[in-house]
């Protein structure tokens, strides 16, 4: 079984090839799919995010946080609109977190449940902060 | 105090299914060790030495008699009938059973409280002043804004696994009961003419590596406060080490970088977010504030005759009064604070009964609320001065009225190793020997304020490196061993300890703190603190007088 969730539903990888963000850097003719790791400047690819159709984000364990502050970034600063997938270590009680910054598709680690990750994924009801796609719960009392 | 709304208690209720689902897979063996370990470590339960510990969030330090009893309860049908106050303000359990945890969790979440995020690497349960809407001292009520901070930190999607620990501790009072100095952000609140600003500090912190954190910006106007905290998050989650959990923590990216580059960085990434969805509406501020409002306090003279009297006749009355009662702002009021230090029981320890008696009292002196001080003690902040001495009498009753706030024996101290899987030493029986040492409670107020802290390790729990003296347990070749080191404060004339020199065994501390107050007898000038005594003489007395002897 598939263990990548986009968009809710379970499904197969039609992304193709991921280049890496050296690769993706160092091409004329730019690929529209880029891997970058946590350790990689998500600056680099600001000018790039309108032709990009996948960014991956990895997490090389599921205890480094620094891909959600990317993933905020490229969602709430850069105007990233297409497919943001985390990639590596992606354990399913933290699928609810990476929603709320701005992933919509999770390459799931070897032995996840996917169904149950499915049924994680969309967390709390509220939340406090901004987030993707939500107002920050102090806006929405108001509303 | 903050009451939760329908939004508010519905995300801690799903809280509780959360953590009951993780627990539930954890023990089905769906769940590998390793990764529960930081899922309850967020929820706030630890294995420790001999059982679990679940540390249970007390927002600023305030609690309700309704929360104080569901702890009473909670401590006698879950654990062992005691609880333990914390120096974050908190209320830890030492015997839980890890799969009774979701029930606790659900009890608490019927009184409004919760263990979220009371550890792991995460931003942390957010303290403030013990005297905050009530001291004589203060520039403007801190609560709703640790209470905007912790609506703030709770569940933020993108700080949930930063590089390690962040504490936030908020201030608005000349003296600094919050040692903001000493944690990873500090927030100090002014208001100039009836306009509020804040002044952040950051990367300041205890631990392996003491800090004072500088202050990273001026003058702040209140609704950009969580643009700016969010700004500072991102830069620590993004920059912060995480090859080495000792360099880890935030002071270590300001040092690193220093605090102007710092700053710099943290002002670029703010630029796009102030002004933004984030940015604190008037509506939200009065919200929160109205929840903060003064008491139906009565008109009252401040001078109370009969209190004359009774201090009068009555010494045991009279001191607890000088020592542990404060000053209010409201006239004919007083901030009573019941030292939880008696000799001979773990400091910070209370015990189911004490929990429901200072709730009765609560109800009946304080408008229904106490506050947990990170001292270790509790705190009635609005007692008419009329009924000073009944609570007196019921306090000692009850085992609270233990006139040494402040004192000596007043020691802030960690669970030490009776507890803690991580502590080199015991810390528990190293406090009970110093308060044997000095039982004279007039040689004890005669030495005045004198703040002694213990911490079993380097994690620093028992901020040894914030106490006039400061102890903290090392391991020498399997043996424990204590260094002593003098000078610190965590008050606003914040400074870190300076260590004596080498290490002692567990026996001859008494000695040892005896041979310091002898040096500040001998040295001191009037009536001056044991701090000030210090910072006038230098360290180069205390060692003579400690290693030559």
């Amino acid at each position: 079984m598939s263990q990548l969730i986009i968009d809710l539903e379970i499904t197969a990888d039609t992304a193709g090839p991921i280049a890496t963000l050296e690769e993706f850097l160092a091409a004329d003719q730019k690929p529209t799919a880029v891997l970058i790791d946590s350790d990689e400047d998500i600056e680099s690819i600001k000018d790039f995010v309108a032709t990009l159709s996948v960014i991956a984000l990895n997490f090389p364990a599921f205890s480094d946080g620094r891909a959600y502050s990317s993933a905020n970034l490229l969602r709430r600063e850069y105007g990233y609109t297409a497919e943001l997938r985390a990639v590596g270590d992606i354990r399913i009680d933290q699928l609810e977190q990476m929603t709320r910054c701005g992933f919509n598709a999770f390459q799931l680690a070897e032995g996840q449940n996917v169904d149950q990750g499915l049924e994680r994924l969309q967390g709390f009801s509220f939340s406090y902060q901004p987030a993707f796609n939500r107002e920050p719960l102090f806006r929405a009392r108001f509303s | 105090m903050y009451v939760y709304d329908e939004y508010d208690q519905k995300m801690v209720d799903e809280r509780v299914a959360q953590y009951r689902d993780q627990t539930n897979r954890f023990l089905a063996g769906e769940l590998p060790a390793e990764e529960f370990q930081h899922l309850r470590l967020r929820n706030g339960l630890y294995i420790q030495r001999l059982a679990p510990m679940l540390r249970i969030a007390v927002p600023y330090g305030l609690l309700s008699s309704k929360q104080l009893r569901k702890l009473a309860y909670i401590t006698r049908h879950f654990d062992r009938g005691y609880a333990h106050l914390t120096t974050r303000q908190n209320v830890q359990l030492n015997w839980p059973i890890l799969e009774e945890v979701p029930d606790i969790l659900e009890e608490l979440a019927t009184v409004e409280m919760h263990a979220i995020q009371t550890s792991g690497n995460c931003i942390r349960n957010v303290t403030s002043d013990q005297y905050a809407g009530v001291a004589q001292d203060e520039i403007e009520d801190s609560r709703p804004w640790a209470e905007i901070i912790r609506q703030w930190s709770t569940f933020h999607p993108e700080f949930n696994w930063l590089p390690r620990k962040f504490k936030i501790a908020v201030t608005s009072a000349t003296q600094d009961r919050a040692a903001v100095q000493v944690h990873d952000i500090g927030v100090r609140i002014f208001n100039n003419e009836g306009v509020t600003s804040f002044e952040i500090l950051a990367g300041g912190g205890l631990g392996r590596t003491p800090v004072i954190a500088p202050v990273i910006k001026q003058n702040l106007e209140p609704k950009h406060l969580l643009t700016y905290l969010e700004a500072i998050l991102r830069v620590y989650n993004r920059y912060g080490r995480r090859d080495n959990k000792y360099k880890a923590r935030i002071k270590i990216l300001v040092r690193a970088m220093t605090p102007e580059a710092f700053a710099e960085k943290v002002d670029a990434e703010w630029q796009t977010l102030k002004d933004g969805t984030g940015t604190l509406t008037n509506a939200e501020i009065s919200r929160v504030k109205g929840h903060f409002t003064i008491p139906a306090y009565e008109t009252l003279e401040d001078h109370v005759a009969e209190i004359d009297d009774r201090i009068a006749d009555n010494s045991g009355f009279s001191n607890w009064l000088k020592q542990n009662v404060k000053p209010h702002k409201q006239p004919g009021y007083s901030i009573v604070n019941l030292a939880l230090k008696q000799t001979g029981i773990p400091p910070g320890d209370v015990t189911d009964e004490q929990l429901e008696t200072v709730a009765n009292l609560a109800d009946e002196f304080s408008f229904g609320e106490a506050r947990v001080t990170h001292e270790q003690n509790l705190t009635l902040a609005d007692v008419p001065k009329r009924s000073l001495f009944s609570l007196w009498q019921a306090l000692v009753n009850a085992k609270l009225a233990t006139p040494n706030l402040g004192l000596l024996t007043d020691i802030i101290c960690c669970p030490g190793g009776d507890y803690c899987s991580l502590a080199n030493a015991k810390s528990i029986p190293v406090a009970e020997a110093i308060q044997r040492q000095f039982d004279d409670l007039d040689y004890l107020h005669d030495l005045g304020d004198l703040d002694i802290n213990i911490s079993g390790c380097m994690n620093a729990c028992g901020h040894h490196h914030v106490g006039n003296i400061g102890i903290l347990g090392v391991d020498k070749k399997g043996a424990e061993f204590y260094q002593v080191s003098i000078g610190g404060s965590g008050y606003e004339d914040a400074s870190l300890a300076k260590i004596l020199g080498p290490s002692f065994a567990r026996e001859e501390i008494p000695a040892v703190i005896q041979k310091l107050v002898n040096v500040h007898l001998d040295k001191r000038e009037g009536a001056e603190r044991f701090l000030d005594t210090y910072r006038r003489v230098g360290i180069d007395p205390y060692k003579q007088a400690v290693y030559t002897s």
